[in-house]
């Protein structure tokens, strides 16, 4: 392993030096493929960051899949009916190895306006793993392409092996996510508790 | 013969194999050594709309359903020929007249027969 004064002397002289984990990082990062997936309202702000002006093609993330066993990035854009939860789940665990969630949106990391009502899930990361969360009602394009620049760093500190490595490169981490079903009051089960694991809610003194 | 100018064409081959081949094994090779497989029974499944299939695709049709394919396939070759006709009516002369009536007679009796088969009244096919 080359020590970091050496490496920055070295760039100076117009040499460019590297690891096999920052190649394969730099690679991954700047080719996130998203699921073509819309749920509400957010999507129309998914698609403009799409077009010309805001231009999501400059990160590499303009190739929009509309089939998940192409896709590397969901972008849980509007609100999660409960109805729509287990078919998000589905098509999560459908998407191959690795992948990332950005959840976008009041509704997507909380159930929004709708947190009280009965058919609103109260946020996707009781299901899946949500790496970037997005508030706003809608966020708007650059609210999401910073999610995406967010989600490029992190991709570029995970490690090929040992602690921190990518969740794809860990063969004891999940590859599915348990879809919930329909019970007779609300999705069974109502989160996943490996997942979600919110702090207790105490009263202030 | 010539054999060895054969031989340029046996190498140009072999590369363009292992060209071809390289990526692929490095690939396996990339996932042997870093990323285990992670399969399960949603990612397997065919279908990838998000939800559940129904049933399986093994289903059987009936063998009257051929009767549909004909009478698409007539009703699809009368509108192709008709328009065209229709646009060049005024110009057309009393022979080629003739010629495409005698087209639409040939069309007109496979309806003919389709009706006295009973196949355009109202029942359940598929």
């Amino acid at each position: 392993m080359m020590d970091e004064e050496l490496r920055s002397e070295l760039s100076r002289q117009g040499v460019v030096t590297t690891t096999l984990e920052e190649l394969y990082n730099w690679g991954r990062k700047n080719s996130i493929w998203p699921l073509q997936f819309g749920l509400a309202c957010c999507a129309i702000e998914m698609i403009a960051t799409s077009m010309a002006r805001f231009d999501i093609a400059r990160f590499g993330a303009e190739v929009f899949r509309p089939s998940p066993r192409q896709a590397d990035l969901m972008i849980v854009a509007g609100t999660v009916t409960k109805k729509m939860a287990p078919q998000i789940v589905r098509l999560y665990n459908q998407m191959p190895e690795p992948k990332y969630v950005i959840a976008m949106g009041a509704c997507a990391i909380s159930g929004g306006p709708f947190k009280e009502g009965y058919n609103v899930l109260k946020g996707i990361d009781r299901y899946i793993p949500v790496d970037v969360h997005i508030p706003g009602c809608p966020p708007r394009p650059e609210a999401l392409l910073q999610a995406l620049m967010t989600l490029q760093e992190k991709i570029d500190r995970q490690h090929l092996t040992g602690e921190g490595r990518a969740r794809h490169l860990d063969a004891d981490a999940p590859g599915e996510w348990p879809i919930p079903e329909f019970g007779k009051h609300d999705l069974e089960p109502p989160s996943n508790p490996a997942l979600w694991q919110p702090p207790p809610m105490t009263r202030a003194e | 013969m010539n054999v060895g100018s054969y031989f340029f064409l046996a190498l140009f081959a072999v590369a363009g194999v292992v060209f071809a081949l390289t990526p692929l094994a490095l690939a396996w090779l990339w996932a042997r050594a870093f990323s285990p497989r992670k399969s399960g029974p949603s990612k397997n499944a065919n279908y990838e709309c998000g939800l559940d299939s129904q049933a399986t695709g093994w289903v059987q049709f009936q063998s009257e359903y051929y009767l549909y394919g004909i009478v698409f396939l007539i009703f699809d070759v009368e509108t192709v020929f008709l328009l065209p006709f229709a646009a060049a009516f005024k110009g057309l002369s009393a022979g080629a007249c003739a010629a495409m009536l005698v087209f639409i007679l040939l069309l007109v009796e496979g309806l003919v027969w389709l009706c006295v088969k009973g196949v355009v009244a109202q029942r359940r096919l598929v």
